[in-house]
């Protein structure tokens, strides 16, 4: 079997909502460029609905196509299910992924959290800080070392 | 669609001639060459040819070529039998450099839990070529060995063997060379290079996977690996792979004929790949654009990932390999990278174009018209390159 599934593929060469908003309603960054990737999402937010959202990535393959795949995943969608998208749904909408590559699901699921975040800070909204705190390690980077 | 294979220092095509070698060897010299009926015999002085022959290139003697079934196999023997000789006499310190190939490094961390102390040269002060003064302030009374490869798999730099064999000579300390990425395109003269031990692979001239060679020189006594029959004098023991014997040994005949013809049409190739590379804004070559392997070119382009623009380049036919460390299992980059200083963050956007013998001028076109769009869609999308240009981060190159 090749490394990736045809869907990664397809989202790697086609990514979906690629691109910048300059009057973004929140911007989210995770990664490190030490460790090889870093993901930066945009979302705009209209009565509590992701109305647009875009991508930049510096990554692999994989991290091309989970950032992609996440895009879709909250296009439409309410803050409150956009919250909720575990790197685990990515994965699943990607027809899987390779073992060592598990992280960069991880990142996609924190990228549109942080995004999420910043719009809550830029509107003085309450959300629970302890529970999205900003990760600002570089454990994805190894959790899946062998 | 044009596909330019470009990843000859993985593994190359078989040469017809290896190929047309290798086919009686599997439907007719069927023999086991230890038999000693017609059928075997035959076999056995095929395999007395190819030793001959292989010893020939190296300008080695015919009994101190012993096969084995890859370079990594090789250099698994040559350094544990230093190791293991040296150990008798009390010496157990081993000079290496820090980016050999892994089959090298990891043998030596193994004999370092063991007891071994292990010097790692660097390889930063002149671009991925060894100072082979380095190598003579490392030796130590105690010291078993100096292993250091001939050419780099990565980023091609050719090492001065023929001065650090002489140093090791007059040190009276074994000399072993990983020459599997030099051996059939550099020349290779063990008794005037003063090399002891040299591992080499087939796949890496065009002859088949699953077969190498160690040379080591009359009176290195090899400590098996495995124990078993008396093929290879008892050293190697094992029912002689002779298929992949007596292709590896076409192969490397040929190879060495046409060597100076095809490194210097290479050459010319690598240098019009590497100057049209460079006109792309911040890049850099890795490793000495002189001292380094005919074929080999290796390039970061920062802000971007190398596994990335590995897979845009395999959707237009073009095929490399990439020192990012998505392109592994291990998510670290290329230690050969980070060993000769290249910055962390710029080893992640790295990939090696290693060019074959049957290279064309318009495959260099095709490459340098492909690439470069594509290094900038990938800036594009990064969000690291967006840093670069905003000034809130900094340019390494």
């Amino acid at each position: 079997m090749a490394l990736y599934s045809e869907k990664v593929m397809d989202h790697f060469r086609h990514p979906r909502n690629v691109g910048k908003i300059d009057d973004a309603d929140g911007v989210g960054e995770v990664g490190n460029v030490v460790c090889g990737d870093i993901m930066r999402m945009y979302i705009k937010v209209k009565d509590n609905i992701i109305t647009d959202v875009k991508f930049n990535t510096f990554g692999c393959g994989s991290a091309i196509a989970t950032s992609s795949m996440a895009t879709e995943l909250i296009m439409g969608k309410s803050i409150d299910e956009a919250l909720e998208l575990t790197n685990k749904a990515v994965v699943e909408a990607l027809g899987g992924l390779p073992s060592h590559k598990i992280h960069c699901s991880v990142l996609a699921e924190e990228a549109v959290r942080a995004a999420i975040v910043d719009y809550f800070e830029k509107n003085h909204i309450e959300y629970d800080r302890e529970k999205y705190a900003p990760k600002e390690d570089c454990e994805h980077c190894h959790a899946h070392d062998e | 669609m044009r596909t330019v294979y470009a990843d000859n220092a993985a593994t190359t095509k078989m040469s017809k001639t290896a190929v047309a070698a290798m086919l009686p060897m599997l439907e007719e010299f069927y023999g086991n060459p230890s038999s000693l009926h017609t059928t075997g015999q035959i076999v056995k002085e095929k395999l007395d040819e190819a030793r001959a022959d292989i010893a020939k290139c190296l300008n080695a003697e015919p009994n101190e070529i012993y096969f084995t079934s890859c370079g990594t196999e090789s250099d698994n023997l040559a350094i544990r039998t230093a190791a293991e000789l040296g150990a008798k006499k009390g010496k157990k310190h081993i000079v290496t450099t820090a980016f050999e190939h892994h089959a090298v490094l990891h043998t030596v961390k193994k004999l370092e839990k063991q007891g071994f102390t292990v010097t790692y040269l660097p390889v930063s002060a002149h671009n991925g070529v060894l100072d082979a003064s380095e190598v003579e302030a490392a030796i130590r009374e105690d010291t078993a060995l100096v292993t250091i490869m001939f050419a780099n798999n990565e980023i091609g730099t050719i090492q001065p063997i023929e001065e650090i064999g002489r140093i090791c000579r007059e040190k009276k300390v074994l000399f072993h060379t990983d020459a599997v990425q030099a051996a059939g395109h550099l020349p290779i003269d063990v008794k005037k290079q003063n090399i002891d031990m040299l591992s080499l692979s087939a796949h890496k001239f065009h002859g088949p996977k699953g077969v190498g060679v160690l040379y080591a020189k009359r009176g290195v006594r090899l400590v098996n690996l495995m124990e078993g029959g008396a093929q290879e004098k008892g050293k190697r023991p094992g029912t002689e792979n002779m298929a992949g014997i007596v292709a590896m040994a076409a192969a490397f005949k040929e190879s060495c004929a046409n060597m100076q013809e095809v490194s210097v049409r290479l050459t010319a190739l690598r240098n019009k790949l590497i100057d049209g590379l460079s006109a792309i804004p911040h890049s850099a070559l890795n490793g000495d654009r002189e001292k380094r392997l005919p074929g080999n070119v290796n390039f970061s382009f920062e802000g971007i990932e190398g596994e990335s623009l590995l897979l845009y380049l395999d959707d237009v036919g073009i095929e490399v390999s990439s020192g990012s460390a998505c392109a592994s299992a291990s998510l670290d980059p290329s230690h050969v990278l980070l060993a000769i200083g290249v910055h962390r963050e710029v080893a992640h956007g790295s990939v090696r174009i290693s060019l074959g013998e049957d290279a064309t001028e318009e495959d260099v076109d095709y490459i340098l018209e492909k690439l470069p769009p594509i290094v900038a869609d990938l800036r594009e999308i990064s969000p690291v390159w967006d840093a670069l240009e905003k000034g809130t981060m900094t340019h390494r190159i």
